[in-house]
């Protein structure tokens, strides 16, 4: 059986220049049936590389160099694809090649329903029109399980979830029944569960239709569970490529070795901190937040009352002690960030008190923001940026002040001379670094991280939190750590919170509630991390949708009943 | 200074900033007297006399000298346009910052305000503040900076209600940072780029709006010499004297598109996607 894809040296560059090839002598086979998934970092060339094949690359500045990539077509002849024309291109995309993005708000017209766009899917590819073409989009959406497709087909795409909308791009993708479906990181933008839900999706569509697969991902674990074969890129060069399980078993290139120990991964518990234990009832807490409630109103108008309120964070109650780190886990709208934000004062709550040690600086508690691009105003340069939370505090720039810079800069791993550079000047570790040293500058005694390594590349990311393990140990840090990140977590929590839709529904010892939870959402958000040692692992399609945070004004949630399941390890009780 | 590299290099933006520097130039020599002839001086027996080596441009019906007269009106109408988008930036990019941070109540109330000006055509805005206050230098710099404060206003709060949203003024709170140092060094200084833009566009608006006041006889008064007064009393000489109609006219039209040109320019070279790459 001849391959249904042949890559062999492909070479891809940027602009006039040709020396200096982005893409650099990849290779590979694609069999009809199989799945390749293309894993690397930012900057690594994977998407460059899948961009190639259906030479959307084109569209981007990018000219193919180099090598050839043959597709067998359905009549059997050979298409050479480095070669072809646009015109030839145009049947190709969709028909033969399906492709689906990272971005399913933007891959999306928002000005016409979901049901338009996948009839024009059905009509390019297959000359459906009218009723034929309304039915087969009606298909489309249930093999893709969507509930109520009839009424979904309806809907614009900014009244769908983004699981939804990354479903409804899925279903177009497949319109054209293609043989090959190019899956560009389909699931960072989503949520961990529905990222399960994705993947299932994937693998089922995969074994209905025989279609051949290239997933492009940072995750190397994300793919274990769906990948035959395995390609892992850095800087443009395939470094090692081979079966799934013997490139995770036996990986033979430094940098596979690297993504796969170096990189957090969850393990279900079992990898958590033994160091910097709770000692037994004494000490004071640097920070105890007790039952804090933040709503926003909705449906304020000047005549209008108040309809109701977003709950967003429901009688949150916790407590963090020097040298130690709470991790706040849980999905998009469950409140973690909210709950941040108030203990900063950034949003105002309702109601509860955030009680914290007064502190050297005045100002105990500092936060390090997720994005490292927009958290640095631009036009500032670094000696300007770090002095900012002493200018606040009505100091002036002095030979004091510069040294204290210059020793925080040290410890973050930036070299001291850099008081004069810009952030543009820097790479997205290095500002998350010099954020850090900034939210340092005032001795605070707890530092907020608000999915503050989430945005940066898997091997930086392990970097920024051997970082903030250290810095923890030396200053006695308190660390206040959202994320939706389960394998993060799991590196650097002692203590583990949950939030599902506005509150707390699991909080204890990180080992306690990661390999033992007890509340069905905690079982449900750990069954749905991707991990090495779960790719024999069946995923379920598990489709329980988020309950709806608006209340009618005047509501209040019921009190509370919490189970020990241990010591330190806390559990609402669910009610059924 | 960078950017004075960048709009040399830049292909239509070095035509534009000669030009520009040209008028600086010519309008200098004008206001230290240097000027050809004296350009209020009426020479009886060359009333109007074409082009030639002794009359440049030629002179009017009066036999006064059109390039000696061009030369004080383009510092006349500089000085104009200088002055009243310098005041049209200052309350604009100040109504617009404050708008635009306080939102809700305000921001309706100062933007409507804004709209209310925006709505008259500005020739027509100009006209009824010179009716109520009479004509003058002065009168034509408060009608004019009055007229673009609005333009200024909106193209700051755009970008103002962004910035306030972005994560770094989240940072600044946390420190505990001061509402004026927030909104100069992490607003302000984030807008100075779309301003200059704003500005050197405003320059040449303000520039044709000056000339057509004192066209319509409101803005500068005879027989000091002015670009649009010049062309007023040329009108009805079009047929035996056109250069009298043609050299002002070239005059306005080159400075208005000098402007543009430095606009167009700095637009290019302050876009983000273009400052990433030189930066």
């Amino acid at each position: 059986m001849s391959p249904l894809l042949s890559v062999r040296d492909l070479t891809v560059a940027f602009g006039k220049d040709a020396s200096e090839p982005v893409v650099r002598g990849v290779s590979f086979e694609l069999n009809p049936g199989e799945t390749l998934a293309i894993v690397g970092e930012s900057g690594s060339g994977k998407s460059v590389t899948a961009l190639s094949i259906n030479r959307l690359v084109d569209f981007g500045g990018g000219r193919i160099v180099g090598g050839s990539m043959r597709l067998t077509r359905p009549d059997g002849a050979v298409l050479e694809l480095s070669q072809a024309e646009e015109r030839t291109l145009v049947d190709i995309r969709g028909r033969e090649i399906g492709m689906i993005f990272q971005e399913p708000m933007t891959s999306l017209n928002p000005v016409h329903t979901v049901g338009a766009q996948i009839e024009e899917a059905f009509r390019l590819h297959r000359g459906l029109v009218g009723q034929a073409a309304r039915q087969a989009a009606r298909e489309a959406l249930d093999r893709v399980r969507i509930a109520d497709a009839e009424q979904r087909l309806r809907y614009y795409p900014h009244q769908l979830s983004g699981g939804m909308r990354q479903r409804v791009m899925i279903a177009m993708a497949l319109a054209g029944n293609p043989r090959l479906l190019i899956a560009d990181e389909p699931t960072t933008a989503l949520d961990v569960t529905v990222q399960a839900q994705i993947m299932a999706l994937l693998a089922e569509l995969r074994a209905e239709t025989g279609m051949a697969m290239i997933f492009i991902t940072h995750d190397i674990g994300l793919v274990a569970g769906i990948a035959d074969h395995v390609l892992v890129m850095q800087n443009g060069v395939a470094v090692e490529q081979g079966r799934l399980d013997a490139v995770l078993d036996a990986p033979q290139h430094d940098y596979t070795q690297h993504l796969l120990n170096a990189v957090p991964h969850f393990s279900g518990g079992r990898a958590v901190r033994a160091d910097g234990a709770r000692a037994e009832g004494g000490e004071r807490p640097m920070v105890a937040v007790k039952d804090l409630v933040v709503r926003f109103p909705v449906g304020r108008g000047l005549f209008a009352r108040n309809a109701g309120a977003v709950h967003a964070v429901e009688g949150v109650d916790f407590d963090l002690v020097q040298g130690e780190t709470l991790a706040i886990v849980g999905e998009s709208g469950s409140g973690k960030s909210t709950t941040a934000r108030a203990i900063l004062g950034l949003v105002e709550a309702t109601r509860g008190t955030v009680d914290a040690a007064s502190g050297q600086g005045g100002r105990p508690i500092q936060m390090v923001f997720q994005d490292p691009f927009a958290s640095l105003n631009p036009r500032l340069d670094v000696e300007s940026l770090l002095a900012e939370p002493a200018i606040a505090a009505g100091r002036r720039i002095d030979a004091a002040l510069r040294e204290r810079m210059g020793f925080l800069l040290e410890k973050v791993g930036l070299p001291a001379n850099c008081l004069v550079r810009y952030p543009h000047q820097f790479s997205g570790g290095q500002r998350q670094r010099l954020c850090i040293a900034r939210a340092l500058m005032l001795n605070p005694d707890v530092v907020v991280l608000d999915e503050a390594v989430s945005a940066l590349d898997v091997s930086v990311q392990a970097k920024v939190l051997d970082l903030l393990i250290d810095l923890q140990r030396e200053f006695g840090l308190a660390y206040l750590f959202i994320s939706h990140d389960m394998a993060v977590v799991e590196r650097i929590a002692h203590r583990v919170a949950v939030m599902y839709a506005g509150q707390i529904v699991e909080i204890g010892g990180a080992g306690a509630v990661l390999s033992r939870p007890r509340h069905s959402y905690t079982r449900r958000l750990i069954a749905a991390v991707p991990g090495m040692d779960r790719r024999r692992q069946r995923y379920d399609v598990d489709t329980t949708p988020v309950p709806s945070l608006v209340r009618p004004r005047g509501y209040e949630p019921p009190q509370a009943d919490w189970i020990e399941a241990g010591p330190d390890h806390l559990v609402r009780m669910e009610t059924a | 200074m960078r950017i004075v590299r960048d709009i040399a290099a830049h292909p239509t933006g070095r035509v534009g900033a000669a030009i520009i520097l040209l008028y600086l130039l010519l309008a200098l020599c004008g206001a230290l007297g240097l000027t050809p002839h004296d350009p209020l001086q009426q020479f009886r027996i060359d009333r109007l006399q074409a082009p030639s080596a002794t009359y440049w441009m030629g002179t009017d019906l009066f036999g006064r000298d059109t390039a000696s007269r061009l030369m004080i009106g383009i510092g006349h109408s500089f000085i104009i346009a200088f002055a009243s988008v310098g005041l049209a930036t200052l309350f604009g990019t100040l109504i617009g910052l404050l708008a635009g941070w306080w939102g809700g109540l305000a921001d309706g109330l100062f933007m409507r305000a804004m709209d209310v000006l925006l709505a008259f055509p500005a020739i027509l805005l100009a006209l009824l503040i010179i009716a109520v206050t009479g004509p003058g230098t002065f009168t034509s710099i408060a009608a004019i900076a009055i007229v673009y404060t609005p333009i200024f206003a909106r193209v700051v709060r755009g970008p103002t209600l962004s910035l306030k949203r972005r994560d770094f003024v989240d940072a600044a709170r946390t420190f505990g940072s001061s509402q004026r140092y927030i909104l100069s060094r992490h607003l302000l200084l984030n807008l100075v780029a779309p301003l200059t833009v704003q500005v050197t566009l405003a320059l040449a608006w303000a520039l044709l709006t000056e000339a057509g006041l004192s066209f319509l006889g409101l803005g500068t008064q005879p027989p000091a010499p002015s670009l649009g007064l010049m062309m007023s009393e040329a009108r009805n000489l079009m047929q035996q004297a056109p250069w009298l109609l043609v050299f002002p006219g070239l005059t306005i039209m080159l400075g208005i598109l000098g402007f543009n040109l430095c606009g167009d320019a700095l637009r290019d070279i302050l876009d983000p996607r273009t400052q990433r790459r030189t930066a």
